[in-house]
């Protein structure tokens, strides 16, 4: 019979058009605005409608997400700010486009450069979200950050990221990179307790 | 019996060819060079008596310190196996080389390409203009001592960055404010632009005696694009009509021409990873695929077992994610509007997800390097992708089948429209499933095997009638000869060590060049690399299949309606980034 | 949605709510404007494949009133400049814009529209498309995420709420003759620059420094 291909596809579609209702009516309320409904929606389970209604309901980001930069810092137990970088010039060096800019303190007495970064700059309308800078940060200081919503109506006054606007704490970074931050702490720690038992040894 | 075996053996090239081919003989180079005024006569032979056919890649090198331009041919046999490459060195200063357009029609855009970018102007060539730029630019952008507006120093990184990286705008510290550039004496009131009128005057009229003569219709040129809902990117198709019917069509592009190869010269090695993934964007994985390839090349290191694995799990992924747009865009030219689309982007978000759980990015992977992959699987992962492999991409796929195959629509729309005839698919050098839909059964992954792919059993797809109809039903048979590879490889994945040595940032790359290709979902992605010893490119060019798979689209369309030209373009699959670069 | 348009402070007694409504023609104007943008469907690169991905049925924009792409400007309100702009395609989206009938508004969607991106440095590419006309959201990333798009359209929503009808170019009284269309020439010509170039180019050059600027301001002649 001419026309049944188009017959059959129309049962695909009519198929799933029945099936976002069915699926509806079976999981109820818990469907949308719930954790579990937006991990559902998510998964490859699902069937019928799996629209994740932002901003109401936000999708769960993984925690290798990159977006741009930003500086760790880590919070002494007196509460000062302690940066982690060292204006080492690494991320400056690998980043592909060039939008990292740092300035380096020197040592006002002896003149030789000091491990503190004066300033720290990203240029965001140059940023291609790689994470090299991230990868090849020896001193876990730079890491790619998870905040998306950061559209502005004046980029000249605003996408230029400075070192204030760049630095979160580390149990920020804790919070959105939990097993990273796990495996980074704990090859601190065994690198402190070697050189502490070197130093005994010495 | 020594007699017998002189008689028998087979004359090295250099020896059939008489000295015209003349060995490479700088270390880390393979080929040969040939002189210009030998160069038809070569290529002819090559073709006709001794089966290399397919000349998949024509690119030029500028050796600014030996004053050499270098025109670098890749030849290779649709049976299979290695390139021959051939070289064409000239001066500089002028610089011809004859056209192989007459021998190979898909040398056209390559060599118009060349001519362009590097000043190689081609003696024969039927219409040689500016491609990517436009006509009346100022230069060759890639010649070496060609500066652009906003050069800051010949290779990353700046010295302005750090330790005194005091931040400015590179638009402020130039005088106009934006990257622009004029010749002294310039008086911009007075220029007047040239225009299409070059184009235009070309493109080809009907018969003198055909309908449009006898009821004294006109003849018109419209433009398809660049903004055009069908276009598939900023894309441009000058079509000079006799009523619907097509009677010429040419191709304008260069719309997104981001000078991916003169920034990748002032790059290192490792900041082109995440460049390669914006040249084709819908398949990142599979272009940070070729260029490890090629410079793993160079630099002669070998890739733990756990990563090969990962990278043809990543690039089958991408052959999937890739396909599922292609035949969604094309069901969108033919009108169905967008729901195939929805129904093939809800699969391809699945297919996403993975890549940002893996990789950190939906679409800008950047996950390979030089050696292996950056990271390990993050745990849990392979667990999300086997009931998407064995469950829900078979059931979709075998119900979008049902969907969209045997459609009257589909079949009466694309069945015999736009044909490429074997012939002329190897002549105009197409790739991929243009290339296999019309009965050429070439597929990389089977004629010249890279990574672990001769490990894995799949089938190579290929249709026989050419058509759009043909490259359909090629494109969705491969997505479930991936789905096969990637079952194979999920289960058969061993653990280890996921990167060769440590991670570097910066190479010392030795001296040579490479031309490493993958099959990319579009075709044959191939990136010729020439390192000179340094930590930068002196030369890098992408062998794009968007770009050269639409050579033929003026024969397909010729003769056909406007809609068909419309879905012949579909069919092709070209992705701007990738075209333009 | 009669709540939301409710002038606040302006009481009104309890049996005439939801029958009767009191508010400004600007609430009003704006609710009906920031409901409704219409898009053109005008993609440049790889941020276009994110603007599909976010009018897919994943990141469904059409819950904001979105979901109607026109190909034609003049049908449209809503210029997303999605991807690169290139030297090349410039007076294209000019002419595009200038076809847009108003209201219209411009969003600067990824890095390469907002400030020329990854690629600035290339010759070919504008390193950022507010050079040429005027943008009211920029949105980074490499590309945005669909859901980070839909947070700089609902930027761009909560900007059009603040508008006011008296402020609007398109209601003043001075003609607006549009955006001057780019021309090709060694390089790409603004119109509006014309006199500052000869201005530039005719500047006489020091000889000894010549050989060096000369590569610095102008191009290798073809």
């Amino acid at each position: 019979m001419y026309g049944k291909g188009i017959i059959k596809g129309m049962g695909v579609t009519l198929k799933r058009f029945i099936d976002t209702y069915v699926d509806d009516l079976k999981r109820g309320k818990k469907r949308y605005h719930t954790a579990e409904g937006i991990a559902y929606r998510s998964s490859a389970e699902v069937s019928g409608a799996f629209t994740i209604q932002y901003p109401e309901e936000k999708a769960l980001l993984p925690e290798e997400f990159r977006f741009i930069p930003f500086l760790v810092y880590d919070v002494e137990p007196d509460g000062t700010k302690k940066d982690r970088c060292t204006a080492c010039g690494i991320c400056a060096k690998v980043c592909p486009p060039q939008c990292i800019w740092i300035v380096r303190a020197t040592d006002p007495q002896t003149g030789k450069p000091s491990p503190v970064s004066v300033d720290f700059y990203v240029d965001v309308d140059i940023c291609m979200n790689c994470g090299l800078c991230a990868e090849f940060c020896p001193f876990d200081s730079i890491k790619m950050d998870h905040d998306y919503e950061i559209a502005v109506y004046d980029r000249m006054k605003y996408n230029i990221y400075d070192k204030e606007k760049l630095s979160k704490s580390a149990s920020y970074y804790a919070s959105i990179r939990p097993v990273n931050y796990a495996r980074e702490e704990k090859a601190r720690a065994e690198a402190e307790a070697a050189k502490a038992a070197r130093k005994k040894a010495v | 019996m020594s007699d017998i075996a002189q008689a028998t053996t087979v004359p090295t090239l250099e020896e059939r060819f008489s000295g015209k081919l003349i060995p490479e003989t700088r270390s880390g180079y393979q080929g040969y060079i040939v002189k210009s005024e030998n160069l038809i006569e070569v290529a002819t032979t090559l073709r006709d008596e001794l089966g290399y056919d397919y000349l998949s890649s024509v690119t030029a090198v500028d050796y600014l310190p030996e004053d050499i331009l270098e025109v670098v041919y890749h030849f290779y046999k649709s049976t299979g196996g290695g390139a021959l490459v051939l070289k064409v060195q000239t001066p500089r200063n002028a610089s011809v080389v004859s056209s192989l357009t007459p021998l190979f029609p898909g040398a056209e855009f390559q060599e118009r390409e060349v001519w362009d970018l590097l000043g190689v102007r081609f003696d024969g060539h039927p219409d040689l203009r500016r491609i990517l730029t436009w006509e009346g630019f100022a230069g060759h952008p890639l010649r070496k001592d060609w500066k652009e507006p906003f050069y800051e120093g010949d290779v990353k990184p700046y010295d302005s960055r750090w330790p005194a990286g005091h931040i400015s705008r590179a638009e402020d510290n130039n005088p106009f404010g934006s990257n622009v550039q004029y010749p002294q004496g310039f008086d911009p009131a007075a220029w007047v632009a040239e225009g299409d009128d070059a184009l235009y005057r070309i493109m080809k009229k009907a018969e003198p005696d055909s309908e449009a003569e006898h009821l004294g219709s006109e003849q018109i040129i419209v433009n398809f694009g660049p903004q055009h809902p069908s276009t598939h990117g900023v894309f441009r198709m000058v079509v000079s009509l006799d009523g619907e019917t097509i009677v010429d069509l040419k191709p304008v592009m260069g719309y997104l021409h981001r000078n991916h190869e003169k920034i990748a010269e002032r790059n290192t090695f490792l900041m082109n990873m995440p460049f390669t993934d914006r040249l084709d964007y819908i398949c990142s994985m599979s272009n940070n695929f070729g260029y490890a390839l090629a410079v793993e090349k160079l630099l002669n290191i070998q890739v733990p077992e756990r990563a090969e694995y990962i990278r043809v799990i990543m690039a089958e992924l991408t052959r999937l994610s890739n396909h599922m747009i292609a035949i969604g865009t094309l069901l969108n030219d033919m009108g169905a509007y967008f729901t195939p689309m929805l129904y093939y982007l809800e699969e391809r978000e699945l297919i996403l997800d993975i890549f940002e759980a893996v990789s950190g990015s939906r679409m800008m992977c950047n996950y390979f390097r030089f050696g292996g992959v950056v990271r390990d699987l993050p745990d849990g992962i392979l667990e999300k992708i086997k009931p998407l492999v064995f469950d829900r991409f078979p059931r979709t796929i075998d119900e979008l089948d049902v969907y969209l195959t045997q459609n009257e629509v589909v079949r009466a729309r694309c069945e015999g429209v736009g044909v490429l005839t074997p012939d002329q698919a190897i002549a105009f050098s197409a790739a991929g499933p243009t290339l296999r839909a019309s009965g050429v059964p070439y597929d990389i992954r089977r004629a010249d095997p890279y990574s672990i792919y001769d490990r894995f059993d799949f089938d190579v797809v290929v249709g026989y009638h050419g058509d759009v109809y043909d490259r359909y039903l090629v494109r969705m048979e491969e997505m479930r000869q991936s789905i096969r590879i990637i079952q194979q490889a999920v289960n058969t994945i061993p653990e280890g060590p996921i990167l060769q040595g440590a991670p570097k940032y910066q190479f010392r790359v030795p001296a040579g060049e490479a031309y490493g290709r993958v099959e990319g979902p579009k075709g044959e992605l191939g990136f010729y690399v020439i390192s000179n010893g340094k930590g930068n490119p002196w030369r890098y060019h992408v062998r794009a299949p968007s770009f050269i798979n639409v050579t033929p689209l003026t024969e397909m369309c010729r003769g056909g309606k406007v809609a068909d030209a419309i879905i012949t373009l579909g069919s092709i699959d070209i992705v701007l980034g990738e075209t333009d670069r | 949605m009669p709540e939301d348009l409710n002038t606040p402070g302006v009481e009104i007694p309890p049996e005439l709510r939801g029958t009767v409504t009191l508010t400004t023609i600007d609430r009003i104007y704006n609710w009906g404007r920031r409901s409704s943008v219409w898009p053109v469907m005008f993609g440049l690169a790889c941020c276009a494949i994110e603007m599909i991905c976010t009018a897919a049925s994943r990141f469904d924009f059409s819950r904001f009133g979105m979901e109607v792409m026109r190909p034609s400007p003049r049908q449209a309100d809503l210029l997303l400049v999605s991807g690169t702009v290139t030297k090349k395609m410039l007076p294209q989206i000019v002419r595009l814009y200038n076809q847009m009938a108003e209201p219209r508004y411009v969003v600067a969607m990824g890095a390469c529209a907002s400030g020329g991106g990854p690629f600035k440095e290339g010759y070919n590419v504008v390193p950022g498309i507010d050079r040429y006309l005027p943008v009211d959201v920029y949105i980074p990333g490499c590309p945005p995420t669909p859901q980070a798009l839909l947070n700089g359209l609902i930027t761009l929503q909560k900007k059009i709420d603040n508008q006011s009808i008296k402020d609007l170019s398109w209601y003043s009284k001075t003609p607006d003759n549009g955006i001057p269309v780019p021309v090709f020439g060694p390089d790409i010509i603004d119109p509006r620059q014309n006199a500052l170039i000869f201005d530039i180019t005719h500047r006489p050059v020091d000889i000894a420094v010549e050989s060096e600027s000369a590569e610095k301001t102008s191009g290798e002649e073809a």
